[in-house]
């Protein structure tokens, strides 16, 4: 069976490119694969008919209990045989039915394929999940088939209104397979239905698959979605929502019937939604003017009589539910398929603009009425023999049986209707000169058209399988045959009919009648209301959630972390009771410091000054840093604080060096009280949590492992590099993609491309240095404005530069064992650039970095994960160090450890973001005062 | 564990005053705050790491009691260089604010200032396909092939 879904995935695959080479004669090879599973199931058949069911489980993921279980039952097979037979004569006829060279057809081809593999797959799964999902892609697939007119709006909107109503009930029906499933302890579709769980979760649980196979099977209230679906084209509506997929939801209820038709509530839903759907399509289908509509609606009809048959629960019903459904979907597919030609032939499916096409098209005109006939229920033919069983399932139940009379009657009368309409000649309306269709492409209505007509004296063949799927019900039933005897079924089948000519010899009082105007609200409209709600809702939920707004979104967390955190502190206990006021007084001292510039800062008016004073706070923190015995942290600090430092400077040169007018008092306000109580928030989890370190660190065991593993003692570092070495990692790219941002940002011209961000060659260091600049300190000095030039920093940058580079990388390499590191380093040795910019201008700091940001950037992350990889490729882990010793002559014996090479890494990549940062908020902005200035 | 009073209000007021700032429309305003805020929080680790030892350095003399703890301390590490990151891509930020708009203000989000006023109006979303039919008979469903 899994073979079987795999042919059609295969083949809905291939189906583009064969449609697009070989055109519309590709559907007759795409038939191939429906046409395969009646042919397999064909040869199941006497397996079936014995009352074996084929199994096919496959193992999936057993520890979750996730399978995919296929099983052939009585039922299945004739929903398979009906699936794939259908589906191939569809496929077939759709090579006639596409124009030669339709752009749409090969997408058509395709999504058609894959619908019958899905539809094969629904009434094959046994496990529910699997059935939900196979449901669902028939769902989308329908969806893809009806909206295949794209241009069209009222086709989107259909496809839109189908898959919206059916999802609906298919979610539903999810919930309701997992109550099943969890109740039942399995998933497992035939075993839960043979021992379904009782209670009132298992009845929700029916309830909400009722809802899905409601909603799948188009009745009332959910039938308006199948008569918009009517805008796709005619294979799609005599396969999708004829023959297959609005039948899934027949399925379901046919398969649950057996185990929930006892309860109240289901009997109740199904036989009373069931018989309003039928009365209220055939009433509508007698109506319409457009035939194909005329069947939709009588298709909705049909859909509730299936429903209250194969729901009902004897065994009576079900047989006769099983006929109809063989009947209809042969019936209900060639009468699509007749409308499918004649709209193709002659261009209109209005009925008032049709005449004497049964003389034009005999053979057509045949397979319709026959068709036709079958559905109104006239002996011989299928839908005689299915109505008589269905009467006689309910002879004991009066007013359902009168319920099926009615409906039955309107049924006939429609039927006429389709026949008149379609094929009669009629006064006043020019006889159809149309051409007429290939007999390629009326052989598909004709072949359902005689299997509709041969199922009734050959009944006996289904009887078989119905009354497999009855065994298990309550009650016996006639065995399926055209003749019983003058019986009261046939009684009612005489009254039906005389009914239904009196229907059809008043159509013109009738017209009238139900021309007055609609006598059943519109379920259509009450969609469309709630879709507009829910809509309305949408809008003003986004509306009052998102108001646009940084600072409402910010404070909006910010009073998330107030009330719900710090509400949980209201509940703790103990507070730490041994607080100390400080370690040293230095602290107290540098916390005044800090508080002060940071209170400072909040008023500050002036960009700069802000800057300024937060930098101060941020000395302060190294100070504090230092009190701490953090060495490691606070050269980290003071070095980033002071680039930092330097980068604001640069980048607020051309910001206005006031900030914009002050905001109303009163946010101000709300602000500073948002203000306090996170600050005061902070300081009591800081706290709580430092009161709640009662166990033993983890970090005792740190130096230890540093020294022993990492090959280090400066511990902090080998924590860097090696324990924590993925996290160091991650920074690394953050910091990365932070550089790589700032220069787009800045590089970024209104008219250019943002590749210039990492081409500094736009602005190129000068080739060679101008003769008289040999005797300048700096080569590119004399590229300065000679106002801002100044000697002494030339001579004391030109004096300490390369002091400070062979600094940074010592700090590098001495970073293992004593304060240093990687950042460390790639500040220490930014800070140098920096002076070289500040001293010498932009020129000057090309000169001294004559490559792209982006090669530092990306060497040093390439470095960094490669150290990673050395770890793996001498058999320990990823980012594992190694400590290799060897003696050297001069220097003596060299402990080299890996991680040292993840440091280097950390060093160019820090440098290269500096030098990103100098490049883009030095040397560009420059360049852009420069080119204002000449300019203007 | 005894935490430190000073810290812990260093902390705390640094807390205060960068998200007073954070709340700000000027985006030079809103990265000071952030500033402020990331020494806060590396205060934080230095209360959460306890009180002060020696520094974390492997030699002869001290054991690992004696030190200050060096997890809290490799954390802020990375901590000070990421928000060097953060700085100057905020400030790329603002300077390209300031180029295209002549300020660095947060402005609304346009398209969700666009939803309110719709909200206000009780309107629907753009993208609702309202087709109303003036009969409101479902028959009508519109059919092209």
């Amino acid at each position: 069976m899994l073979t079987l879904l795999l042919v059609h995935a295969v083949a809905a695959v291939l189906a583009v490119p064969l449609v697009k080479r070989v055109d519309r004669r590709g559907f007759a090879v795409l038939a191939l694969a429906p046409a395969a599973t009646t042919v397999w199931a064909g040869f199941q058949g006497p397996a079936v008919l014995r009352g074996e069911n084929p199994e096919v489980v496959v193992p999936w993921v057993p520890s979750l209990g996730a399978e995919l279980a296929f099983r052939l039952d009585p039922l299945s097979w004739v929903l398979t045989l009906l699936v794939g037979g259908v589906g191939a004569l569809v496929l077939l006829y759709c090579g006639s039915y596409f124009h030669e060279r339709d752009p749409g057809s090969a997408r058509f081809a395709a999504v058609f394929t894959a619908f019958t593999g899905a539809m094969t797959g629904l009434v094959l799964a046994d496990d529910l999940i699997q059935l939900y999902v196979f449901w669902e892609l028939t769902t989308v697939f329908s969806y893809l088939l009806i909206g295949y007119d794209a241009d069209q709006r009222s086709a989107r909107r259909a496809a839109t209104q189908a898959l919206v109503v059916t999802t609906f009930g298919g979610l539903a029906m999810l919930v309701g397979f997992v109550l099943l499933g969890q109740q039942a302890g399995t998933y497992r579709l035939s075993e839960v239905v043979a021992d379904l769980p009782t209670g009132t979760t298992a009845t929700v649980a029916v309830v909400l698959l009722l809802v899905g196979a409601i909603t799948k099977s188009a009745l009332v209230p959910f039938h308006f979605w199948l008569p918009a679906a009517m805008a796709a084209p005619t294979p799609v509506s005599a396969y999708l929502h004829a023959a297959a997929m609005v039948k899934a939801g027949v399925y379901l209820v046919a398969r649950f019937a057996p185990a929930a038709a006892d309860l109240p509530q289901w009997r109740t839903t199904v036989l009373v939604l069931g018989l309003a759907t039928m009365l209220i399509g055939a009433y509508r289908a007698l109506r319409q003017h457009d035939v194909k509509l005329l069947l939709a609606f009588g298709t909705v009809s049909q859909l509730g009589f299936l429903t209250v048959l194969v729901g009902a629960g004897t065994a009576a019903a079900t047989t006769a539910g099983i006929a109809l459904l063989v009947a209809h979907a042969t019936f209900k597919s060639a009468l699509f398929l007749v409308v499918g030609i004649v709209d193709h032939q002659t261009g209109t499916r209005d009925l008032r603009e049709l005449s004497g096409l049964g003389r034009r098209m005999p053979l057509l005109a045949v397979a319709g009425t026959v068709a036709a006939a079958s559905m109104a229920g006239v002996p011989v033919a299928a839908g005689f023999v299915a109505k008589e069983a269905a009467y006689d399932a309910f002879l004991d139940d009066p007013l359902v049986l009168a319920g099926l009379v009615l409906g039955s009657v309107l049924t006939a009368a429609y039927s006429a209707r389709f026949v008149w309409g379609t094929f009669w000649r009629k006064p006043g309306v020019p006889d159809s000169t149309a051409p007429r269709p290939s007999p390629g492409f009326t052989a598909a209505p004709l072949a359902l058209a005689t299997v509709t007509l041969l199922a009734g004296p050959l009944a006996p063949l289904v009887d078989r399988p119905a009354a497999l799927v009855a065994q298990e019900l309550p009650g016996e039933a006639e065995h399926l045959a055209l003749w019983h005897g003058f019986s009261a079924p046939l009684l009612l089948t005489v009254v039906t009919f005389a009914l239904a000519a009196l229907l059809v010899v008043g159509r013109g009082r009738v017209e009238a009648w139900q021309a007055r105007g609609p006598a059943v609200p519109s379920a259509d409209r009450g969609y469309r209301r709630t879709v507009r709600a829910l809509d309305r809702v949408a809008v003003e939920v986004t509306g009052a959630t998102q108001r646009g707004s940084l600072p409402v979104y910010l404070a909006s967390i910010l009073l998330v972390v107030v009330a719900v955190p710090g509400g949980a502190l209201l509940w703790t206990r103990p507070w730490p009771a041994d607080v100390v006021p400080y370690d040293t007084p230095g602290q107290v001292l540098v916390g005044i410091v800090v508080v002060v510039a940071a209170v400072l800062t909040v008023r500050a008016r002036r960009r700069l000054r802000a800057v300024v004073l937060a930098g101060v706070t941020g000395y302060g923190t190294t100070l504090l840093f230092v009190l701490h015995a953090g060495p490691d942290l606070a050269l980290t600090q003071a070095l980033a604080e002071t680039i930092t430092l330097v980068v604001f400077v640069l980048a607020l040169r051309r910001l206005p060096p006031f900030f914009s007018a002050r905001p109303l008092a009163g946010t101000r306000w709300v602000r500073i009280a948002i203000g306090v109580a996170v600050g005061t928030c902070a300081s009591l989890f800081a706290l709580v949590a430092a009161g709640a370190r009662v166990a033993t660190p983890v970090s005792l065991d740190l130096p230890d492992l540093a020294y022993e593993f990492g090959g280090g003692r400066n511990v902090v570092n080998v924590t860097l590099v090696d324990a924590r070495a993925w996290d160091t990692m991650g920074e690394l790219a953050v910091v990365l993609v932070a550089a790589t941002g700032v220069a787009s940002l800045v590089f970024h011209r209104r008219t250019g491309s943002t590749d210039q961000a990492f081409a500094p060659s736009t602005d190129p260091p000068p080739q060679a240095v101008p003769e008289s600049s040999r005797q300048n300190w700096l080569p590119a000095g004399s590229t300065v404005d000679p106002e801002r030039r100044s000697v002494v920093f030339e001579v004391v940058t030109r004096l300490t530069f390369h002091a400070i580079v062979v600094l940074s990388l010592y700090l590098v390499f001495a970073g293992h064992n004593q304060p240093g590191g990687g950042f460390a380093g790639g500040l220490v040795a930014g800070l140098a650039l920096v002076v070289r910019y500040l001293a010498g201008g932009r020129h000057e700091f090309n000169t001294a970095v004559p490559v792209n940001a982006g090669w530092l950037l990306g060497s040093g992350l390439f470095l960094s994960a490669g150290t990673g990889l050395v770890g793996i490729l001498i058999g320990q882990g990823v980012l594992q160090t190694a400590v290799i010793e060897f003696g050297v002559p001069v220097l003596g014996d060299v402990k080299l450890v890996t991680s040292v090479f993840f440091d280097i890494g950390v060093y160019l990549l820090v440098v290269g973001l500096v030098v990103d940062v100098i490049r883009s908020f030095g040397a560009e902005i420059d360049r852009q005062i420069d080119e204002g200035t000449q300019t203007s | 564990m005894s935490p430190n009073l000073t810290l812990v209000v260093i902390a705390g007021m640094l807390v205060a005053c960068g998200v007073t700032l954070l709340l700000e429309r000027t985006l030079t305003r809103v990265l000071v705050g952030v500033v402020l805020l990331s020494n806060g929080i590396n205060v934080l680790f230095l209360v959460a790491s306890g009180r002060p030892g020696r520094a974390p350095f492997v030699t002869g003399g001290t054991t690992a009691e004696q030190m200050s703890d060096p997890l809290p301390q490799a954390m802020v590490l990375t901590a000070i260089v990421i928000t060097l990151g953060m700085v100057a891509f905020v400030l790329a930020l603002a300077h390209r604010s300031w180029q295209v708009d002549g300020h660095d203000e947060v402005q609304d989000d346009v398209e969700d200032r666009r939803i309110v006023r719709r909200a206000e109006l009780d309107e629907t979303s753009a993208g609702y396909d309202d087709e109303t039919r003036e009969n409101g008979d479902e028959d009508g469903a519109g059919v092209d092939r």
